[in-house]
């Protein structure tokens, strides 16, 4: 579904991807782990293509990244950013409704498929209620939600999620991941909270200055000094009482 | 039909028979008097409120700040420059049928728009206060020029220009309404087909961008179209002032921030709304006039301060 081969990435001359290549496979949950500064926000802007340039290459869907129109690429993946602490002041179903700009011809109205499509994603992430709510008036989670609805709305395989659950509380983290759980799409997640990467990911990326330091089953993250190689910090691994999963204490 | 389309309408018709009225509103002694003056005034009040609305609104959902409009970004004082260059040093070049005033007053609002975008990003930080103090040190600097530009002409000349920069939309005939027609025609047109753009760009670029906007040549094209229009009617009317904060933000109070609701709505009201500024101006002392440009700015002054001071959850600046 997404290949990165040998594929770098500067801004103003400081490199900040150096030389990645992995791929992701149709229907995986990847978590994208890292330090402050790794380079995590700048590939997820990459493979969107916000950001351009760079050497190397970016496959998305088999075909390389610059062989699509932006219209097009958003059809098949779609980014939900960091939820700002700012944001414009349209409701819920109008951020929603924007999610179909790429499927709409120029100056066409919706059509019924549209309307469902909206209709669907409101459901799935449990935002009906709220959906003639103004954006500036929900709590950082129901915006989050908002978000992730609008991105499902854009009907693409590949999501890009960027800390979806940073600023939320432990009530909001658990309502989204478990809207994330439903979800059936290719998922690469950026992630600063490391047992949620054990819990909610089949495999794990880590990136450390720009390179790749781990690419692997999550539940790899646990075993021998991984974590301190892409943290410089050593953690302690425990047990969960209740589901015995290994759980990570930096 | 639902209560936006509603009010969208109720607009529509007040805007219709506020232009269909103002020419009558007053002492009108002769047809001549109303089909040679009032007439083509209504009409140039609507379209440089329009286009001045229009403009603004454009500019608040690029920059996403609710504070910026062609006179606070200091557009107005470039394209303002550019046309008091012109009208000074008396060119008479004419370029695709557009003659050299819009011409010059479109270079001036450009590349003071360019000044403005250049100094707000330097440093990568791109911060409200920031643009709103290079927009005031950009005004500062052209005013200043213009000053020059006064100081170095003979009396008549001065006077002239002093008159233009208050902003009116006084014409006689028709000629001047023709001059700033295709100006505000087609800014109005391609940021109307443009409204879903808009609406993206204003959610963030990077949203806009997953989206599947493209973002530069859009945004590119958008601020062409603003610039062009601000140009346009800065060149014949003056630089009215503050049209392009109170337009869209009494227009977002009454139908929301969707753009293909807003830019309709916005381009009406602002129309309707410097034509009732303008006959205010033309009334209040009358035998006499006051200059638009002044209605505006002790209306538009008081209007800012109030934008500045609302939270930031209610679509205020400082957030």
């Amino acid at each position: 579904m997404i290949e990165v081969d040998h594929y770098s990435f500067a801004l103003e001359k400081r490199e900040i991807l150096r030389d990645l290549t992995f791929s992701i496979a149709a229907g995986e949950r990847v978590s994208l782990i890292g330090p402050n500064g790794a380079g995590k926000t700048t590939l997820l802007k990459c493979l969107q293509r916000i950001l351009r340039g760079g050497r190397g290459t970016i496959r998305v869907a088999g075909a390389p990244l610059d062989s699509y129109r932006q219209f097009e690429l958003a059809k098949r993946v779609a980014y939900v950013p960091q939820s700002e602490g700012r944001m414009a002041p349209y409701t819920v179903r109008e951020l929603v409704e924007m999610a179909r700009y790429p499927h709409l011809g120029p100056l066409a109205p919706m059509r019924s498929a549209d309307e469902a499509a909206i209709d669907r994603a409101l459901e799935e992430t449990g935002m009906v209620a709220l959906s003639d709510r103004s954006l500036t008036a929900l709590s950082g989670g129901e915006r989050q939600k908002a978000l992730l609805a609008a991105a499902l709305a854009q009907e693409t395989d590949i999501l890009l999620l960027d800390e979806p659950t940073s600023f939320l509380d432990p009530a909001q983290q658990a309502d989204l991941l478990e809207v994330l759980g439903r979800v059936r799409r290719t998922i690469l997640s950026v992630t600063h909270d490391l047992n949620e990467a054990l819990a909610h990911s089949t495999r794990v990326l880590a990136l450390r200055e720009g390179a790749l330091v781990f690419d692997g089953p999550s539940a790899a993250l646990a075993e021998g000094d991984t974590l301190k190689r892409i943290y410089r910090h050593p953690f302690a691994v425990g047990t969960h009482p209740r589901t015995g999963r290994p759980v990570l204490f930096p | 039909m639902s209560r936006r389309a509603v009010i969208l309408v109720g607009i529509a018709v007040a805007t219709a028979a506020g232009v269909a009225l103002a020419p009558m509103i007053g002492v009108v002694s002769l047809d001549l008097v109303l089909w040679k003056i009032r007439v083509p005034r209504t009409m140039m009040a609507f379209l440089a409120g329009s286009g001045l609305s229009l403009a603004g609104m454009t500019f608040q959902a690029l920059f996403r700040n609710p504070l910026v409009e062609p006179f606070t970004l200091g557009v107005s004082s470039g394209a303002a420059f550019g046309a008091t260059i012109a009208i000074r040093l008396g060119w008479t070049f004419s370029i695709l049928g557009i003659s050299s005033i819009p011409l010059s007053a479109f270079a001036g609002a450009l590349a003071s728009l360019a000044l403005v975008y250049g100094v707000s990003i330097a440093g990568r930080s791109f911060s409200t206060a920031l643009l709103l103090l290079a927009g005031v040190a950009m005004s500062f600097f052209f005013w200043s020029l213009i000053l020059l530009i006064q100081y170095l002409s003979d009396f008549t000349g001065s006077f002239r220009i002093m008159r233009w920069l208050m902003g009116g939309v006084e014409t006689v005939g028709y000629d001047a309404v023709l001059d700033v027609l295709p100006f505000v025609v087609s800014g109005s047109a391609v940021i109307l087909c443009y409204a879903r753009e808009l609406n993206l760009l204003a959610a963030g670029e990077d949203l806009a961008a997953s989206r599947g906007v493209s973002v530069g040549p859009v945004r590119v094209l958008l601020f062409s179209a603003s610039t062009l229009m601000v140009g346009g009617v800065v060149s014949l009317c003056g630089p009215i002032g503050f049209i392009g904060l109170i337009a869209p933000h009494i227009c977002r109070l009454l139908v929301g921030t969707e753009h293909r609701c807003l830019a309709p709505a916005t381009a009406l009201f602002g129309g309707l709304f410097l034509l009732a500024c303008d006959t205010v101006a033309r009334l209040i002392i009358a035998p006499a006039e006051l200059p638009v440009g002044v209605v505006t700015a002790l209306l538009g002054g008081p209007f800012f301060v109030w934008l500045l001071l609302r939270r930031p959850r209610e679509g205020g600046a400082l957030a």
